[in-house]
């Protein structure tokens, strides 16, 4: 392997498989990929591909059963529950297609809960979730709960959680899956105006138009990355 | 460190506030076993420490002879003149008062009016002992006991209640079942201590008293006696039981027929008597404690369940699982906690009705250490009963967790 001092996220032979009624099920088999930063990377597949289980990985939601992640130059194989927490707190911004985000708290405290996990203190925890929810176009609905927002502010509420931790990846899975075709092209002009400002985006999708727009598209078969193509 | 403590609560109330009912519910067992200790434990102090400042009353250098008792509670020792005479004897004993309570009559009558007054049997020393002094007339002299007049010295409450004036007391003849008695003083007002009217007393001659009483078998006889210096009371107490001994012609075997206390021992057998009623409550508290932390268990094990997919939220943005934990213990103690302020409220009212509702019974009183033991018992439950939800909790998976429906 190269040592590109770009490179972000490093998967060597990373394979992953699952035991289920005495058969060995293989999620990821032997996979190596270099994600550099700020690409912007579409993984895509049939469900069932493997794709999920690659997001969890690289999102240190889940750790592999074989091989070696590199985040950020930093082997995190090995480490524990609470390490990979303060991974996730500190590098990883997740956006789910369903929004994930805490019903009973509003748009800013949504914004503003992952800093708790940070001992970040209130005041600071404040300023910073208002700056990003302005950035995301949503200032003027912060102390709205999630259910008196529609589907594209949801995710811009969700997008703006992700982004509040400068985190050093965004990883969105089927982030626009939920959405109409209209909120769709916002979200997907939000990614791209991210994308400009230099933020390291991949996110999973089966949509083919979604991955155009995307600068490189990883497609996974039956566990494999069966090919690696870079638009521009 | 202070936000995420701050932030565990700000989140637990939300949670609280979000199923009021739900969580006042969960929290009823606390609230009802909080509440019956501290209605118990007020009701019980106020008893002793109304008992309590009776005996204060009397002084640390007093003793106390009695009649022995059998286990029936029959009285089995006597107590005689001649054992009054020998014992004023003793050197170190100031005054020795004999005192008998009379039970003949129902009451003293005035005119038509009738009073239900306790009628006692005492010696002129009894004044000074028991600080009864009067406010009109004077107090039993010994001319009236060697000469058994029957004269009677009441207390204020006795003279209001049979109509009497303060002017027009003295003189009087009251009606004690067939006896005639005069009235020689009123005694000055000493108002409500063993929740007891102190005022409802009227006070004969003992002499009078035990002529009065010729036909019962075996009177009850108290001997109230004052030490002159309270540092020899145990010499004294001694002493007081090797004549009474002797003059009982008691062997050396033979147990004693007659019992000595000084107020001392008096207060510590009620103050033994208070704590094992409060030990006892306090036990079946205890199981209704426990009673209500197993809800509360139950409830925060479902509150978990539902919030699965928020706990793998939380989980994906970073939190630990020191993190998790935290937010549900939180959430578990502040809700045993709030049952145990509403339980404190609660019983303390329950004990001031109470004692208000039962007449003659002392005012409640609820001490600093009973409303420590129940907000710290009821914290303790939360802490206790919410650490498995909460370890639940922290040890969900969070990929699990996220795909939670």
């Amino acid at each position: 392997m190269s040592s590109d001092p770009h490179v972000l996220i490093r998967l060597v032979d990373v394979s992953k498989h699952y035991v289920m009624g005495g058969e060995t099920l293989h999620a990821l088999d032997q996979v190596s990929l270099d994600i550099r930063q700020n690409e912007y990377a579409a993984i895509i597949g049939a469900s069932g591909s493997g794709k999920s289980t690659m997001m969890n990985i690289i999102g240190c939601l889940d750790t592999a059963s074989n091989g070696v992640y590199e985040l950020d130059k930093k082997n995190v194989s090995g480490l524990t529950p609470n390490e990979l927490a303060g991974i996730r707190n500190k590098k990883i911004g997740f956006i789910f297609q369903t929004f994930n985000l805490l019903p009973r708290l509003t748009a800013l405290q949504n914004v503003m809960q992952p800093l708790i996990y940070q001992r970040v203190s209130l005041s600071e925890r404040r300023e910073r979730a208002t700056q990003v929810l302005d950035k995301v176009g949503l200032s003027s609905r912060m102390g709205h709960l999630p259910s008196e927002l529609s589907g594209g502010q949801r995710q811009r509420v969700a997008i703006a959680r992700a982004l509040v931790t400068n985190p050093s990846i965004l990883l969105a899975d089927e982030p626009t899956g939920n959405l109409d075709s209209s909120t769709t092209a916002d979200i997907l002009d939000l990614f791209d105006a991210l994308h400009h400002e230099g933020q390291t985006i991949v996110m999973v999708t089966h949509e083919p138009d979604i991955a155009d727009r995307c600068h490189r598209q990883i497609r996974l078969f039956d566990g494999k990355i069966i090919s690696d193509e870079r638009n521009r | 460190m202070l936000s995420i403590w701050a932030e565990g609560l700000r989140s637990a109330l939300q949670a609280i506030a979000t199923n009021k009912l739900r969580s006042f519910l969960t929290s009823l067992g606390i609230i009802i076993g909080v509440a019956s200790i501290i209605a118990v434990v007020s009701l019980v102090q106020g008893l002793e420490k109304s008992i309590t400042s009776q005996f204060e009353g009397y002084g640390s250098n007093t003793l106390f002879i009695q009649q022995q008792r059998d286990k029936f509670g029959q009285l089995t020792g006597e107590l005689s003149n001649h054992d009054l005479e020998t014992l004023k004897n003793i050197e170190g004993i100031a005054a020795i008062s004999p005192q008998t309570f009379l039970f003949e009559y129902s009451g003293l009558i005035y005119g038509s009016t009738e009073y239900s007054a306790d009628v006692i049997g005492v010696m002129p020393e009894f004044a000074e002992m028991d600080n009864s002094y009067p406010e009109v007339g004077r107090f039993i002299t010994n001319a009236d006991a060697n000469n058994r007049k029957k004269v009677v010295v009441i207390g204020d409450k006795v003279r209001e209640e049979l109509g009497l004036t303060r002017e027009n007391a003295i003189g009087a003849f009251l009606r004690y079942g067939p006896h005639w008695l005069k009235v020689i003083g009123v005694l000055e007002p000493k108002g409500k201590l063993l929740g007891q009217d102190l005022d409802s007393y009227a006070y004969i001659p003992y002499t009078t008293a035990v002529s009065l009483m010729g036909y019962q078998r075996k009177p009850m006889v108290v001997f109230v006696g004052r030490v002159a210096n309270v540092d020899h009371i145990d010499a004294v107490r001694d002493q007081v039981i090797s004549t009474l001994r002797r003059e009982h012609g008691l062997s050396g075997d033979d147990e004693n027929d007659f019992s000595i206390q000084s107020s001392d021992q008096v207060l510590d057998t009620i103050g033994q008597v208070t704590s094992v009623i409060t030990l006892v409550f306090g036990g079946i508290v205890g199981i209704s404690l426990l009673v209500g932390g197993i809800g509360i268990m139950n409830i925060m094990l479902v509150s978990v369940t539902e919030r699965t997919r928020e706990i793998g939220i939380c989980k994906a943005l970073g939190a630990t699982r020191a993190d998790i934990l935290l937010q549900f213990l939180i959430e578990a103690v502040v809700i045993s906690m709030i049952g145990g302020l509403i339980g404190l409220a609660l019983g303390y009212g329950l004990g001031i009705g109470i004692a208000a509702m039962i007449p003659n019974f002392p005012p409640s009183e609820v001490p600093l250490w009973a409303i420590a033991l129940a907000i710290g018992f009821s914290t303790g439950t939360g802490v206790v009963f919410g650490i498995l939800p909460a370890a639940k909790a922290s040890r969900l998976d969070p990929i699990d967790a996220l795909r939670y429906e």
